[in-house]
Order: structure tokens, then C-alpha cells, then sequence
């Protein structure tokens, strides 16, 4: 107000004077709704889980604090660490295969006098613009224990007996991990497909003057050259991994089966099925702590690798 | 190495990476072929040995069972509903934020802007029971509001359209027009919008695809059936004690037919959209 009386007492200055202040007003009017909405819905509940992590609560009656009872309860209950071990394994089990075979289709498609490139290319994005519930679904259901499943009869055309994938330690494993690879597959492919064709071609002309073989072209000139991008796909791949969820609930259902329950699974568990609030904020605060780990080991290997 | 040597080794690569590419889009097309055939079929075909793998006669009886358990319709429409207002919604915050950004000079504005890429980073379940219980007070329980409002907020699309607006609505024009009256607003909505429709395009198809998609969220949020979005629908198929499974992938094929169509046709910007916006990030 002031600011604009001033404004006012000195004529000359004022019309260069105002547009500067009107520009920041209204770039901060405009910047506004994100910073507003995200207090609400972002920063006021992040921080609220911080402090629900510390108290006992079921969501109706009063809080009580509890210290640090809550991460001790959910430390020692073996369920978490069954839940944090699946994790990892699914993580490891869906995304090496997905970024290795990515790597290799994408190869594939920018070798040079191949037709139907645009068919290939829309196949494999197909799957990513499936819902994730219905892939769960779909894949679900191929990956029926009787021996009509889906796979079990393919296995059974080999003499293979049925895999009782829904119950059996590995079976739930490989039947998630393989929902996640067929979802994902092709969305790295594209991605690493962009990454070589953003490869100068005189590079590898350079290269065969030079004598070099495809194996040689592969490893001193493409892989180094896609480095940032597998970094990237790395990253983003692994914390999906950690965040699974959909699939392993579609799968094995509301019984939370210990062979196939992962972090967030656990997490939902203890807050809508325990109504278990105080617990369930601990371990997102675990898992976040968790992420922030493997994301910063990420950073410092992509580093080390960089130089 | 001889010409004809060479020759031969070119066709077997070539021969080689036809088959590689062959096998994935058949391995990725597969598996809808395959929900088509099991919408289509009674139980007792899908529930023998060797299962069946050609369609049936039952797509009209599968699909009027998915309407006797759970609201089809109804689910659909929620999930448009939702995805479209928060699209449009975001669509039009984040490029005004962008373009604060990009063309607007105020105090903090650096600080500001790497405080949004920072909320990034934050995993969405760290603040998932307090969001659960602020919706909870705020009624918003059962309302599709819970997931437009919270949906607004989009890190990555103020940061998209930023970098978009930076380079490639010239300073020239934005002062051109205010030297001829323009209004800050009407810089923004009569220059710069007409400038950035590649880049709204991309922002939507992101966005709609992700609400659409969105499981967790709608899962704790909606407890009604009449508030379910479709995937939180189709869960109900398979949550029954009789398993049909030509029902259940029934439901499940009519609900990804929309949006597999609406990809086959704008199939490039579909591609690049996702892949070339992650990327940047």
C-alpha cells in the first residue's frame, strides 16, 4: 500500500516503477496455487507422518505418544523384513531383465534397412498404456495354479508339472516380477531407443574404417554414449520397484501372503486393514529413509562410473 | 573377407533381428489377443486342458455379467470425470506457473523454483495417512474431489512448461506486446498459450494417462461404489468368492480398449509424450 502511494508522489518513475512491482505480484499469484495446494496436500502430510510415527493412534480416539515404540514394533516383526527381502528380489528380478532386454530391442530397432519400424516400435510401447491393475489382472490369471493356466499348460506341453505360482515362495515372485518386465519392457526400449539415435552415425563410420566389430562398436561406442540414459533408467526403474504395490495386492489378494507382501503392501496393510496408524507411519518414514539410501548409492556409483 | 562372405553374414543378422523383434511384439501383443479370447469364452472352455485359444460366442453374456456385478458405466465415467478436470486443471496451473517462471522477474524466484523440483523427489506414500485423514475431515471421502484437488499439484509440469516457455516464447514478443498495453495476464493468455499447444499436448496425455491409471490413491480414498474409478472398479470383479474368469477379463478388456485406441491413433505423440518428457526430467 505504502509502496503505492509513493508510486504515486513521484509521476515520472511511476509507470516503469509499477510494471516491476506488477510483474512480481502477479508472478507470485501465478506460482501460488502450487505452493498453496501443495502445503495442504504435500508438506502438511509429510510432516504429519513424522509426528504420527512417534504416537499411538487408530484413527479415531487420542494420540498417544510412544517414542520410538512404533519403528521397534515394526524392526522386529519379521512380516517387514519377509516384505522389505520380496522387495528387493522383485526389484531385482523385474528390472535387470527389463533394462538388459530394453537395451537389446532398442539395438535391434535402430539397425539400419528395417521395415515396419513403426509397427514394432507401437507393439512394444502397448503395454505401458495398460493400467497396472489390469496387466495384475490379466497376468494374474495366466499364472493360475491348476494345470488350465495359462503357463501351466504351456509347461505342461514340455512334461512339466503345474507351478502353484499364487502360494509357492518363488512362483509369486516371478509371476509379479514377470507383470512388472511386461509393462515396462518396452517403455526402456523407446527410451534407449531415442538414446542411439541421438548417437552421431560418424562415429561408428570412424569405427569401421578403423576395423572395429559390432562387439567392439557395442562396447566403446555405444554403451558409454547411452551412459546418462541407462543412469536415468536405472533410477527411475528402482524407485518404481520399491514403490510396488498394485501388482502384489491384485495378485495375492487381500490375504497378504507372506511370499509375495512388498513394503507399501505392508504399509497399506497396517493403516487400512489394522487401522494401525502410528506403525504404518513408521514405515513410510523406514521406506523413505530406505529410498533416500538407494537413490544417493545410485548418484555416487553413476558418479564413479561418469569419470 | 570375401563379398559374398560378408553378404551372407549381413542376411543372417538381418534374418536375426527380424526374429528378435518379431518375438517381443508377439510377446507384447499377446496378451490382449488373449483377454479378448477369454472375454469371450465360457468358464468351462477357459477352465480345461489345453485351455482355449481361439474367441468364443460369449462377449455379449461375459460382458453383461461384469454389468450385473459391478457399475461398468458409471465406473468409466468417474474416471473421466476426474482425469479430464485434473488434466485441464493442470494444464492450466503449471503454464502459468511456467511462465512466471520463464518471463516474470520476482524476488526468491530461483529458490522457489528448485523447491518445486525438490518435491520431486518425495516419495507419494510418506504422506499418505495424513492425506487419508485430511480428506476424511474435509468430506471429501467417496467424492471425486479427493482426487482432482490433490491432483493439481504437478512438480513436473510447472518445470515442463517452464523449460518450454524459456525457449521458445521470445523476450522480443512478450515486450513488444507490453509496449503495446498488454496486460501481464494477457501476455500470458493471448502470446504465450498460442505458442505452447506442443507442449500442452504433451502435458495432457502425461497426465490423463496417469490419473487414469492411478490405483492406491483412489483405493484409499473411494469406498463407495458409486465413487469408483475403473480400476478401482475392476478390482471388484475379481474380489468375488466364484472366480469367472471370462467375466473378469471381460471387464478388464473393455476397460483398456479406449485407451489403447486413443494411442493406436495419435501413436507418435502418445510415444514421445512419455518417453521425451521423462528424459528431460
Amino acid at each position: 500500500m505504502a509502496q503505492i502511494q509513493v508510486e504515486k508522489q513521484l509521476p515520472p518513475r511511476k509507470s516503469s516503477l509499477s510494471q516491476k512491482t506488477k510483474n512480481a505480484i502477479n508472478g507470485y499469484l501465478y506460482i501460488s496455487p502450487f505452493f498453496l495446494l501443495f502445503a495442504v496436500f504435500g508438506l502438511f502430510p509429510i510432516l504429519f507422518s513424522f509426528y504420527l510415527g512417534f504416537q499411538k493412534w487408530n484413527g479415531l480416539g487420542e494420540m498417544e505418544y510412544v517414542g520410538f515404540q512404533n519403528f521397534k514394533l515394526i524392526l522386529e516383526d519379521p512380516l517387514f523384513w519377509k516384505a522389505l527381502g520380496n522387495t528387493m528380489i522383485m526389484w531385482v528380478l523385474g528390472t535387470l531383465p527389463q533394462l538388459l532386454i530394453g537395451i537389446i530391442l532398442a539395438y535391434a530397432l535402430n539397425s539400419a534397412l528395417i521395415k515396419l519400424k513403426s509397427f514394432f516400435r507401437i507393439s512394444v510401447f502397448m503395454p505401458y498404456v495398460t493400467s497396472t491393475v489390469a496387466v495384475a489382472i490379466v497376468f494374474g490369471i495366466m499364472f493360475n495354479s491348476q494345470e488350465f493356466g495359462l503357463f501351466n499348460a504351456i509347461l505342461g506341453n514340455f512334461g512339466i508339472d503345474p507351478v502353484s505360482w499364487s502360494t509357492s515362495e518363488w512362483g509369486v515372485k516371478m509371476a509379479i516380477s514377470t507383470m512388472v518386465f511386461w509393462r515396462w519392457v518396452g517403455y526402456n526400449t523407446i527410451i534407449y531407443l531415442a538414446g542411439l539415435q541421438a548417437i552421431p552415425n560418424e562415429l561408428y563410420e570412424a569405427a569401421v574404417i578403423d576395423g572395429a566389430t559390432t562387439r567392439q562398436k557395442i562396447q566403446y561406442i555405444t554403451i558409454p554414449m547411452l551412459r546418462p540414459i541407462i543412469i536415468f533408467t536405472v533410477f527411475t526403474s528402482t524407485i518404481g520397484a520399491l514403490q510396488l504395490f498394485t501388482e502384489p495386492l491384485i495378485f495375492i489378494g487381500r490375504t497378504y501372503r507372506q511370499e509375495g507382501i512388498t513394503v507399501v503392501l505392508y504399509l497399506y496393510r497396517e493403516a487400512f486393514a489394522n487401522q494401525a496408524f502410528g506403525p504404518a507411519s513408521a514405515t513410510a518414514i523406514i521406506l523413505f529413509l530406505i529410498i533416500i539410501v538407494i537413490s544417493s548409492i545410485n548418484v555416487l556409483v553413476a558418479n564413479r562410473i561418469a569419470r | 573377407m570375401s563379398k559374398t562372405n560378408r553378404k551372407v553374414q549381413l542376411t543372417i543378422s538381418k534374418t536375426f533381428v527380424y526374429a528378435l523383434l518379431a518375438i517381443a511384439s508377439f510377446l507384447a501383443i499377446f496378451p490382449f489377443y488373449w483377454m479378448f479370447v477369454m472375454a469371450t469364452n465360457n468358464n468351462s472352455a477357459i477352465n480345461k486342458v489345453p485351455p482355449a485359444i481361439i474367441p468364443g460366442a460369449e462377449l455379449v453374456t461375459n460382458f453383461s455379467n461384469v454389468i450385473n456385478t459391478i457399475d461398468f458405466f458409471g465406473a468409466i465415467w468417474n474416471s473421466v470425470i476426474v482425469a479430464t478436470l485434473a488434466t485441464l486443471g493442470v494444464l492450466f496451473l503449471c503454464s502459468l506457473a511456467g511462465f512466471a517462471f520463464a518471463k516474470l522477474d520476482f524476488k526468491g524466484k530461483n529458490i522457489l523454483f528448485v523447491a518445486i523440483l525438490v518435491t520431486m523427489m518425495i516419495p507419494p506414500q510418506l504422506g499418505l495417512i495424513p492425506q487419508y485423514i485430511i480428506i476424511t475431515k474435509l468430506g471429501w471421502l467417496n467424492d471425486l474431489k479427493a482426487i482432482i484437488v490433490p491432483g493439481l499439484i504437478d512438480a513436473f509440469g510447472i518445470f515442463w512448461m517452464r523449460q518450454y516457455i524459456s525457449s521458445n516464447v521470445p523476450d522480443e514478443l512478450v515486450d513488444a506486446a507490453r509496449i503495446d498495453g498488454c496486460s501481464t495476464f494477457r501476455v500470458y493468455w493471448n502470446i504465450t498459450v498460442p505458442i505452447i499447444i506442443p507442449a500442452f499436448a504433451t502435458l495432457a496425455i502425461i497426465k490423463f494417462m496417469y490419473i487414469w491409471n492411478d490405483f492406491l490413491w483412489p483405493l484409499v480414498v473411494l469406498r463407495d461404489q458409486a465413487s469408483f474409478t475403473i480400476q478401482v472398479a475392476l478390482r471388484g470383479l475379481i474380489d468375488n468368492y466364484v472366480r469367472d474368469n471370462g467375466m473378469i477379463l471381460s471387464g478388464t478388456f473393455w476397460a483398456t480398449v479406449p485407451l489403447i485406441i486413443v494411442f493406436l491413433l495419435l501413436n507418435k505423440l502418445f510415444i514421445s509424450s512419455l518417453t521425451e518428457g521423462a528424459v528431460k526430467s
